[in-house]
């Protein structure tokens, strides 16, 4: 679920920590593949995250999240 | 892959950076801080016990001296939002916080055990910690961690120490290979028999045993500590990750 907004603010934290263009940042984009991203740079986005939107990862929480859908509804499950 | 990239300038050619001195206020990080200065850095120093001494004869600018117990978190943290907010991000972090509580282990307590391993080991996990976001961000940044010589050597009755110290090159190898693709190093010094407040408290055996051991055959300066660390955070060392910079007069030889 989620609105426009919720969706804007989980993109800039995308663009700004992963460096990648806005237009790449889509729902079923592989943050391995698509997005040329490494464990660090997903620590680091999970961190902009938790900051972004008030929120707390556990590190567990993130096995199996690979896209930016599924990291999407993770964040948005905490709202 | 860059080569010859230097993210803190190019070499040779000086810029101010942020430095961060944990445990500034005396000893080698006194000298660290007042070397960095030297060269145009702009230096915060933490402290436990007393800020530096202003009236030091080699003190050319006053140094940020900021209070911080680095086995409490907050005051970690605190310590570097003051530092951000005075100076901005810490660029280049010198972990030099330390303690020494000795004893034999056969009558070590376990409070003694930890005090050392929460200040030495555990506070510079924490510095490291709280650094390393702005690094990250800014792909680039240096670190250096204070070890010494015992850490491989060992020495009867700081065990607990040496432990720590030990503890500290295995944690900076491990952060060396988690953040070398953002170009921030990690790097140790590891001293010998430096003229601090720290060498005058062992005893004169202790002294007397480890000062006769030294191939260079006397005691350094932590001045000679803090050409290694500068060194070690300049540009120029940009191709340096996870060494250990022995400084020790030849104490520790081949290690």
């Amino acid at each position: 679920m989620g609105d426009d907004a919720t969706f804007e603010k989980f993109k800039k934290c995308a663009v700004d920590v992963l460096q990648v263009p806005e237009d790449k940042v889509v729902p079923e984009a592989s943050f391995a593949d698509d997005l040329n991203a490494d464990s660090l740079d997903l620590v680091e986005f999970v961190m902009a995250l938790e900051e972004a939107f008030s929120i707390t990862v556990d590190e567990t929480e993130l096995d199996g999240v690979d896209t930016v859908g599924q990291a999407y509804d993770l964040v948005v499950s905490k709202l | 892959m860059g080569v010859g990239r230097h993210p803190l300038g190019p070499p040779g050619r000086r810029v101010s950076r942020v430095v961060l001195v944990t445990g500034g206020s005396r000893g080698i990080g006194l000298a660290c801080a007042r070397r960095f200065q030297a060269d145009g850095d702009r230096v915060a120093v933490t402290y436990k016990t007393a800020p530096p001494d202003p009236a030091g004869a080699e003190a050319t600018a006053p140094l940020l001296a900021v209070a911080c117990d680095v086995t409490d978190p907050g005051a970690v943290d605190a310590a570097f939002a003051t530092v951000e907010a005075e100076l901005g991000a810490v660029e280049v972090l010198v972990c030099a916080a330390g303690i020494t509580d000795d004893g034999l282990v056969l009558r070590m307590s376990e409070e003694r055990w930890s005090r050392v391993i929460e200040t030495d080991l555990t506070g510079t996990f924490r510095a490291v910690r709280r650094a390393l976001p702005a690094m990250l961000r800014a792909r680039a940044g240096r670190i250096v961690v204070i070890s010494s010589v015992v850490a491989y050597l060992g020495n009867a009755g700081q065990a607990n120490y040496a432990a720590a110290k030990a503890g500290q090159i295995g944690f900076a190898r491990s952060l060396a290979r988690e953040v070398a693709s953002r170009s921030v190093t990690v790097n140790v010094v590891a001293p010998g028999m430096v003229a601090t407040d720290m060498l005058a408290a062992l005893n004169e055996d202790q002294t007397a045993a480890l000062a006769s051991r030294v191939p260079l055959g006397r005691v350094a300066g932590p001045e000679e500590v803090a050409a290694a660390v500068c060194f070690l955070a300049s540009a120029e060392a940009a191709y340096i990750t996870g060494a250990v910079l022995a400084v020790d007069g030849g104490l520790g030889m081949g290690h």
